[in-house]
């Protein structure tokens, strides 16, 4: 999927991650912040940047701001800002959406 | 094929906002026999697709053990009913429960999507059960067609917010104002073999009015609650509990029944009472709820 326009999801309450996903020309930038960076920090951007592949997001620019989210409220997020970048609420191909893979 | 659990135990049934991770992430730590992940009233209209998106990773992810996962979609009058389906039944949910239910076309309704899911995304046909909200004096009236419409039905359940709102009156706690409603309910829940639930009670701080209400939807023979705080649960559960009597009696019925139906008796007599098939499920019903509690470890629970 192309990210065409700026999106949000997600909220600041405990448990929960906001994602903001904007355009961008080339690749793929990610700013983390998290109460748990240090201990987490690599496991938040493996989740956010497996769901964007899953979801063929090649190019954009993604702002995670956790507050100690699991890793399937983080796909949760990520998956919501982008369908909501390109304006789609209804008729989502769930069969398709990326979810977590309990062998990793 | 229809689920295997249609009749389960279903003495809690604790709802969970869809659009809060903190409540979705780890509520089957506190043991209620079902959730209702929320999609309708405890979700903004500009998240809806957000909870659908939580509610769907949650399905997939969130290991809930034996907890059964209900979910309540939007309403029949809007956008979102047919979609909130997709996603749950493409979560591998185990039921959907629709809110403020006046018509047993409705269920048909439900039914019909519900089974084209199911096909969209390979679940087994037949999987997915439905459960029915009752809140408005015309569902109460067409309860019975309600409780008749599907072959998924498994309950109904009474909501007394709005319901004693359109009644003209409000909650009191002898309950005398749900009193016909309930009934009426109830009835038509047994008539058509389906499972029937009490409505939530708000007040978290009337810890004694809620012990009352639940003593009294034990009394008029509810199969169990919804509830909206983990607090609830356990007395739900105490309520419920059978008795140590009751359970040792419910032994001896089931097992002499059993007994004298393999010998072809219909009829018997134990202890002077007259017993028949009749009193086979309550006895059942009694173990099952005593082993629910960790009180009964027999074999004789079906």
């Amino acid at each position: 999927m192309k990210i065409e326009v700026a999106a949000m999801a997600g909220t600041l309450e405990s448990s929960d991650v906001q994602i903001t996903i904007e355009p961008a020309e080339q690749g793929l930038s990610l700013s983390i912040s998290s109460s748990v960076l240090g201990q987490y920090g690599r496991q938040i951007k493996r989740v956010v940047l497996d769901t964007l592949e899953g979801l063929g997001v090649r190019h954009g620019r993604v702002t995670v701001v956790d507050k100690g989210a699991l890793d399937c409220t983080i796909r949760a997020r990520v998956t919501c800002a982008v369908y909501r970048s390109a304006g789609i609420t209804h008729s989502i191909p769930w069969g398709e959406v990326p979810v977590n893979d309990p062998s990793r | 094929m229809i689920h295997p659990d249609k009749n389960r135990l279903r003495r809690t049934m604790l709802f969970l906002s869809a659009q809060r991770p903190s409540q979705m992430k780890d509520a089957y730590i506190y043991r209620p026999d079902s959730v209702i992940f929320d999609l309708e009233d405890a979700v903004a209209e500009s998240e809806k697709d957000a909870a659908r998106f939580s509610l769907f990773h949650t399905l997939k992810t969130v290991d809930y053990g034996d907890c059964e996962r209900i979910v309540r979609i939007n309403g029949l009058d809007t956008p979102h009913w047919r979609e909130d389906i997709r996603a749950s039944v493409a979560g591998g949910a185990e039921g959907i429960r629709i809110p403020k239910c006046e018509s047993a076309q409705e269920v048909v309704e439900v039914e019909a999507a519900i089974e084209a899911a199911e096909e969209e995304f390979g679940r087994p046909v037949g999987r997915t059960l439905v459960m029915a909200a009752i809140e408005s004096p015309r569902g109460v009236l067409n309860a019975s067609a309600i409780c008749e419409a599907g072959r998924r039905m498994f309950g109904v359940a009474i909501s007394g917010g709005d319901l004693r709102k359109a009644m003209q009156t409000r909650y009191y706690p002898k309950g005398e104002e749900m009193l016909v409603p309930r009934g009426m309910v109830l009835l038509a829940a047994r008539a058509a073999g389906v499972q029937c639930f009490d409505t939530v009670f708000t007040d978290l701080e009337d810890m004694e009015g809620f012990r009352r209400e639940v003593q009294q939807n034990k009394e008029m023979g509810f199969d169990g609650k919804s509830v909206i705080n983990p607090r609830q649960i356990a007395i739900v559960h105490e309520i419920f509990t059978p008795t140590e009597r009751e359970i040792i009696e419910a032994e001896r019925v089931v097992r002499a029944i059993r007994e004298q139906a393999a010998e072809g008796v219909g009829v018997f007599t134990l202890d002077g009472k007259m017993l028949d098939m009749a009193f086979l499920p309550g006895a059942e019903r009694v173990l099952a709820l005593a082993q629910a509690a960790g009180l009964y470890e027999g074999d004789l629970v079906p």
